[in-house]
């Protein structure tokens, strides 16, 4: 009887051993062989300080193994990593755990959304949370799934919002101490936006922070009539956290309808907006809205970048954030307060920004029914492929879209509950998807990855494209920078330089991010294109 | 304990259709959810003289003498076919009746049945053997009732491999994932390995399940409530 309990006591060690505690989470960057949250780590930085792969080497980089996904929707994840296994979702909700060295399945577990879900642009998931040994899942019907990481069984099941009203999740949640963080998607819809918290042992809901105040509430006045109870201001992307000023951060979507702002008179806030949270109430600590009155689809729907540097000879806590409208901002994270805002891309929306950090709008610019020429189109300048930035070069790295325009027109914008409420459309620009062949021209738009001094918003290099791209960043400690694009290239670059290192062509166009881990003493990186996933390590 | 949740029809005829005989010679006087004789209700699992399936067997066999029950010419295996359809229209979701039973075999998975040291149900327990948290969604009582009592050889997603390494380690775990050239398992820690064969001097498949049978470790009331319990268990989702 003894021994047995001796031995029932190693067992428990070894398996709480293995487990993705809070604290580790709030380390991940002390593990690097392991990716434990969609960024990598609260900072949102993606960034690793692996560095067996460098510039001197990366040309020899070699295909170790693929996962072919069974769905022909976009691959949109980035995996996890913990000791060796690796979790990911192939598109809707289908989630894998798979051996990370050779790619071999230990368990997968199909959950299969409602019907009712209504994603505006694609039945796709960007990923997975992990706790203890629990998995979380942001499902396409808006419900939030946890998942046993051993054996793939599902744990508890909740409804996060109404599929049938346009509620959907596609993103990573994020988890805090002992909650799950998720928000909603369902700008398109006439949701009302809003980002909650659940126990991760229960999925009960802790607390809801809804981004369209309501009556009463400060904020509420920048939205005329009932035009808030539908206003949109979605969350469908993860957000990041600071510990130590216990904040997260979220960016949000855009209002609704998107393209006629007659109803909704008013700054419309929080859309398009970045919100700091108490991580344990979800109170609003500040925000900063990108563009007041939004009617262009300019989601502040990034990664938010948080960085500790020196800003003017002092240190200072930074929050970088290229936007979707083309402007890319630095701000004070512990306030809120605009530091530095420039263009990054051709825009003609606006003339510039205050010393708020406002913009100050063009005239002539609102949509009408003919329509009105912008740059960047609704697409956006970037939107939300991940950024990057490297501690070691101090450089910010965006994934873009240059000289992009589009003609955005208004048309009616009247509320049916479940249906597309937008209030007009977008036409020309560029396609959704790449098409076979010879798909841009010299007068569309191209993707390219920039690389901005963050003290200066100067752009220290630019790698470019013939074709667009809605890659992810991924750098390294071995100042290795990597991203692909929709021509299905996937790249290794020098992040001092932006010369090319290595290059391969996935056939399947890159929307995805990056990651790194290592396993055995080898470092592995992974990145889905077109219905697979790939995993690349240098030559033995 | 660990349940063996194959080999219930593997290498015989094909089994008699219960609801076919049930049709044929039941419902006329049970009616199509098995309510119609009052004290008998097939839904909820109640029954005036029988508990176990020998005792079902039994009942359709000699009939019940003074009542209108009569006695059958049913063959073994058409009885078993039969039980197998009346256990199958127990609801334990419509039964509040079977609260009790369901609390007396939760009470017996986690404590004397020691079925939580291999099984895992909703998140607790151990995953040495298959997860139980959906089992009443894919087993009928019939399938339970012979995995507790006559557990046989491992259904080939639960098998446990041994493997012996090139260096000397000793890997037991349950295999969830083989190829010509790997294996992926669960070791006993309840971690996830996959190994390389060629890293193996030795590679054995345990074919027969580690179960013990329950036949003569529970009476027939513990393993009815055992049974009630897990046709509860319908999973997450």
């Amino acid at each position: 009887m003894k021994l047995r309990s001796l031995v029932c006591l190693c067992l428990m060690a070894a398996s709480v051993a293995a487990q993705v505690t809070a604290e580790r989470l709030l380390h991940a960057d002390r593990e690097p062989q392991n990716w434990l949250s969609y960024s990598g780590t609260y900072s949102g930085q993606r960034y690793s300080l692996l560095d067996q792969i460098a510039p001197q080497n990366a040309r020899n980089l070699e295909l170790k193994w693929v996962f072919q996904a069974r769905s022909l929707e976009k691959f949109e994840a980035t995996p996890l990593v913990v000791d060796g296994v690796m979790y990911f979702t192939e598109a809707p909700n289908h989630v894998y755990a798979l051996d990370a060295v050779t790619g071999r399945e230990f368990w997968d577990y199909d959950y299969r959304p409602s019907r009712d879900a209504r994603p505006c642009c694609g039945s796709v998931n960007r990923g997975l949370a992990i706790l203890g040994d629990t998995l979380f899942l942001g499902a396409l019907d808006a419900h939030l799934v946890a998942i046993d990481a051993k054996n793939g069984r599902p744990l508890w099941n909740v409804e996060v919002g109404d599929p049938k009203l346009g509620y959907t999740i596609t993103h990573a949640p994020l988890v805090v101490k002992d909650k799950v963080l998720v928000g909603v998607a369902g700008g398109e819809y006439g949701i009302r936006g809003f980002i909650a918290a659940y126990d991760a042992g229960t999925g009960k809901e802790v607390w809801k922070f809804y981004t369209i105040p309501g009556p009463g509430e400060r904020g509420h006045e920048s939205w005329t009539g009932d035009s808030w109870e539908h206003g949109g201001a979605p969350a469908w992307l993860t957000g990041s956290y600071d510990p130590a000023l216990n904040l997260v951060y979220w960016g949000t979507g855009n209002p609704g309808p998107d393209y006629n702002g007659d109803k909704r008179e008013g700054d419309n806030l929080y859309s398009d907006s970045a919100v700091a949270l108490d991580a344990d109430t979800g109170k609003l600590k500040w925000h900063f809205q990108f563009t007041p009155h939004d009617e262009y689809d300019y989601d502040a729907v990034q990664i938010p970048v948080l960085v500790d540097a020196n800003w003017k000879g002092n240190p200072r806590k930074l929050l970088l954030w290229a936007n979707r409208n083309g402007y890319f901002y630095v701000l004070d994270r512990a306030t809120g307060k605009f530091l530095a805002g420039s263009p990054f891309a051709k825009l003609n929306w606006s003339t510039g920004l205050d010393e708020a950090g406002r913009p100050m709008r063009a005239p002539d610019m609102k949509p009408t029914a003919q329509g009105v020429l912008i740059y960047p189109n609704l697409f956006g300048a970037t939107n939300w492929y991940s950024p990057s930035y490297s501690p070691r070069t101090g450089l910010f790295y965006i994934p873009t879209w240059q000289d992009s325009s589009m003609n955005v027109a208004k048309m009616g914008g009247d509320y049916v509950p479940g249906q597309r409420y937008m209030g007009g459309a977008g036409r020309g620009g560029a396609p959704l998807r790449r098409a076979s062949l010879n798909t841009p021209t010299e007068t569309s738009s191209y993707g390219a990855v920039l690389a901005i001094d963050p003290n200066t918003g100067k752009i220290k290099w630019n790698f470019k494209m013939t074709a667009l791209t809605e890659s992810g960043v991924l750098t390294t400690a071995g100042d290795v920078l990597f991203t692909g694009g929709r021509e299905g290239y996937f790249y290794a670059l020098d992040a001092r330089s932006g010369a090319l290192l290595w290059k391969t062509n996935l056939g399947g166009q890159v929307e995805a991010g990056p990651m790194t881990y290592r396993v055995g003493g080898k470092q592995y990186v992974s990145i889905a294109a077109g219905q697979a996933l790939f995993t690349f390590a240098l030559r033995d | 304990m660990w349940l063996s949740l194959s080999g219930v029809v593997s290498g015989q005829e094909p089994a008699p259709d219960g609801k076919q005989l049930y049709t044929i010679h039941c419902l006329t006087c049970h009616g199509a959810d098995g309510d119609s004789i009052p004290g008998v209700n097939m839904r909820r699992g109640q029954f005036k003289r029988a508990s176990s399936d020998d005792d079902l067997s039994r009942v359709i066999l000699i009939g019940v003498a003074g009542t209108a029950m009569p006695p059958s010419n049913l063959s073994p295996s058409s009885r078993v076919a039969i039980v197998a359809y009346i256990r199958s229209l127990h609801d334990t979701t419509a039964s509040a009746g079977d609260s009790a039973s369901i609390n007396r075999g939760r009470a017996l998975f986690e404590g004397k049945g020691g079925c939580a040291e291999c099984h895992r149900i909703a998140g607790k327990g151990s995953r040495k053997g298959p997860d139980l948290s959906d089992i009443g969604s894919v087993r009928d009582a019939t399938m339970l009732r012979h995995a507790i009592e006559t557990p046989g050889e491992a259904s080939p997603q639960y098998r446990y491999v041994r493997a012996v390494t090139r260096d000397g380690r000793t890997v037991v775990g349950m295999r969830l994932n083989e190829d010509t050239h790997s294996v992926q398992l669960m070791d006993q820690n309840e971690r996830l390995l996959s190994l390389a064969k060629s890293d193996l001097r030795e590679y054995n498949l345990v074919p027969t399940s580690s179960m013990p049978s329950y036949k003569n470790k529970l009476t027939a009331e513990e393993t009815s409530d055992l049974v009630i319990y897990l046709l509860s268990l319908k999973g997450a989702q």
